[in-house]
């Protein structure tokens, strides 16, 4: 019988517990997408939700209640102003969890949990992302070859005499 | 301390066994690139699941 555990623990003390869920769904707010385990994900679920009720609630009293939960001002702003009224016609299930793959280390199963209707920023953060690495990755090739040239420079003196920037 | 008394036969280890076999994880076809996939998880070859759903995913460098 699987009476009377309902919930998670995470192997965690309460005061823990409570502090990892606050900043997950802190970090969820702002990113709408976040990549963490399974039953982090399934924990955090419930908490969000509440959250986004809050949002569109959208009073006084539901903001500061958001606050008390909320680690920053700016994902308190973000709920109340973006992501409660996205929802206003939904009644919960604001959250998509999909399980994508195994951590490595513990082979821990890891998803990702996302705000729905977030694929467009996900989208673009992608795209940022790809140039980023590109960019990071022609930076690495251009010092690379500035280092050969040196060490070519550095193996014929009478050439490689004056050091080009 | 006790201790055993008799040595095992090789059938009687063998028996014992006979109930200790894995069995295989059932496998679904990716919709998107065919390949055998876990079930309600987005693929790890294409990075799909349910039609977009992407991950981002190396390609072999």
């Amino acid at each position: 019988m699987r009476h009377k555990v309902a919930g998670w623990k995470l192997g965690r003390t309460t005061s823990h517990r409570r502090s990892l869920l606050r900043n997950l769904a802190t970090s969820l707010i702002i990113e709408e997408r976040i990549e963490t385990t399974v039953p982090k994900a399934k924990a955090l679920r419930p908490q969000v939700e509440k959250m986004i009720t809050l949002g569109k609630r959208g009073d006084l009293s539901a903001r500061r209640q958001a606050s008390a939960y909320l680690m920053t001002r700016e994902a308190v702003n973000k709920l109340f102003d973006t992501v409660g009224p996205r929802f206003g016609d939904r009644e919960g299930g604001y959250l998509r969890i999909v399980r994508a793959g195994w951590q490595k280390g513990d082979g821990a199963e890891k998803a990702f949990i996302e705000l729905l209707g977030s694929e467009k920023l996900q989208e673009e953060k992608r795209q940022k992302r790809a140039e980023t690495r590109a960019k990071r990755a022609a930076e690495t090739k251009k010092a690379m070859e500035e280092a050969e040239a040196q060490q070519q420079a550095a193996i014929e003196p009478p050439e490689g005499g004056e050091k080009k920037e | 301390m006790p201790n055993p008394k008799r040595r095992h036969s090789k059938a009687r280890t063998g028996s014992r066994r006979a109930h200790d076999a894995l069995t295989a994880r059932s496998l679904s076809e990716c919709p998107n690139c065919h390949e055998r996939k876990l079930p309600h998880r987005a693929c790890p070859k294409c990075g799909y699941y349910k039609g977009r759903e992407v991950l981002e995913v190396k390609e072999a460098s």
